[in-house]
């Protein structure tokens, strides 16, 4: 595979779930000379425990992540965000690594994994090499990945006894794309990444430093500055982004 | 480079085999290649539904997906499910509902809602609605769907 990706350069697209790639094919808004499909890897499917961590594979679908007891238990986040990705018939076939790997602004799991503080897996030609989701986001559409790289797998942090998590979005219509969305995580501390506003999730630090959610809300003024789509204005965003807050906040507060 | 690959799967219980293009999506496989014309191309990107398959037993849009990447999977179609009797409750409840009305959406509708009604438990309307909002009908406005798939529901008791 590293020896395909080699030769073929950025002509070579790799394939995983395809519940994007094929879609911006049959649009023409991309054209690979050669499609490598990743999809019979079975080592990259695979959730398995680590010190500390859970390591889901890159190819692990939406389905699986949304019914995995497993996840449910170290990374609720990821379950709580997994139907909401697309519908039914996608989440059976699209993956986590593709979510991640496309870095679309408005999906879910680039959100997760940097409330979460998740590192992922990036393999080459010539060894591993571990990114922090909090570097691996550069930019709309933009990762850290390189030519030639793969993503593989991914780590989250095992959820600890007192931890809570809150995922919430607005759409217009159920499994669309999230107009604005919340992916937020309660540790030591508490992360706030929001999607939806920006080219890549952002991390509302000082909204997440306050006491109160009323305090909290008028930070966020000073960590978003969400750009206007076609039919939201930016204080439509900014106000939809408070009213994600505020249910985050409050299911984080009173879940057990 | 290599344009075209060998396949081969099982198609509604028949083992298939062809030379394929790399290019050539699942759906188009089964339309142009098998003469399975049930599933439809709606919108060809994944947002209408209409070319919904079953591809090692989970519902699939046939439009994303190469005909390649179903080498060696067990593919079901309307037309299969149809014939082997799993879809009957449902098309008599479609049909005595009005859940229907040009049909091009239909062949997806079952197959969604038969993978909601395989899964058990007692789905409320709005489950049955986000479990369908990737399946775009527009003809009926969905109640009569969400009814015929509703009485399906309750008659398994």
């Amino acid at each position: 595979m590293f020896e395909l990706l080699e030769r073929h350069g950025e002509a070579a697209c790799i394939l995983a779930g395809g519940q994007s790639l094929i879609a911006s094919l049959n649009m023409r808004l991309s054209a690979p000379a050669l499609l490598v499909d990743i999809g019979g890897l079975e080592a990259l499917a695979r959730i398995e425990s680590g010190e500390g961590v859970l390591r889901v594979g890159a190819l692990v679908t939406h389905a699986r992540l949304e019914r995995s007891p497993e996840i449910a238990r170290h990374v609720p986040l990821l379950a709580q965000a997994a139907p909401h990705v697309a519908h039914a018939a996608i989440r059976n076939r699209g993956t986590l690594g593709g979510s991640l790997a496309l870095a679309d602004p408005a999906a879910e799991y680039p959100a997760c994994a940097l409330a979460l503080e998740a590192v992922l897996l990036v393999a080459g030609r010539k060894g591993e090499r571990r990114v922090r989701a909090a570097d691996f986001f550069k930019g709309l559409f933009e990762t850290d990945l390189r030519p030639g790289e793969v993503l593989t797998a991914v780590e989250f942090p095992l959820a600890a006894k007192g931890d809570r998590s809150a995922f919430a979005e607005l759409a217009r219509r159920e499994g669309d794309y999230a107009i604005v969305g919340l992916a937020a995580h309660r540790s030591q501390a508490l992360r706030l990444a929001f999607f939806g506003v920006g080219a890549t999730p952002v991390l509302a630090e000082r909204a997440a430093a306050q006491r109160s959610l009323r305090e909290a809300s008028e930070a966020l003024a000073q960590d978003l500055e969400p750009a206007a789509d076609l039919v939201h204005a930016a204080a439509t965003k900014l106000h939809m982004a408070r009213v994600l807050l505020e249910r985050a906040w409050n299911a984080i507060s009173t879940s057990h | 480079m290599e344009r075209d690959f060998d396949i081969a799967l099982t198609v509604n219980g028949v083992r298939v085999a062809r030379r394929v293009e790399a290019r050539q999506h699942l759906v188009d496989f089964l339309r142009e290649e098998l003469g399975l014309t049930g599933a439809h191309a709606g919108c060809e990107h994944g947002v209408c539904g209409a070319c919904t398959l079953r591809v090692d037993g989970e519902i699939v849009r046939g439009c994303l997906m190469l005909a390649v990447q179903a080498h060696g999977r067990r593919v079901d179609t309307i037309e299969g499910l149809s014939d082997s009797g799993e879809l009957a409750a449902l098309q008599k409840a479609f049909h005595e509902h009005n859940a229907l009305q040009c049909g091009f959406c239909t062949p997806g509708m079952l197959l969604a809602a038969q993978e909601l009604l395989r899964r058990g438990g007692k789905p409320s309307r709005e489950e049955i609605r986000a479990h369908l909002s990737g399946n775009y009908c527009r003809c009926t406005g969905y109640q009569a769907i969400v009814d015929a798939i509703e009485q399906v529901l309750h008659g398994q008791g």
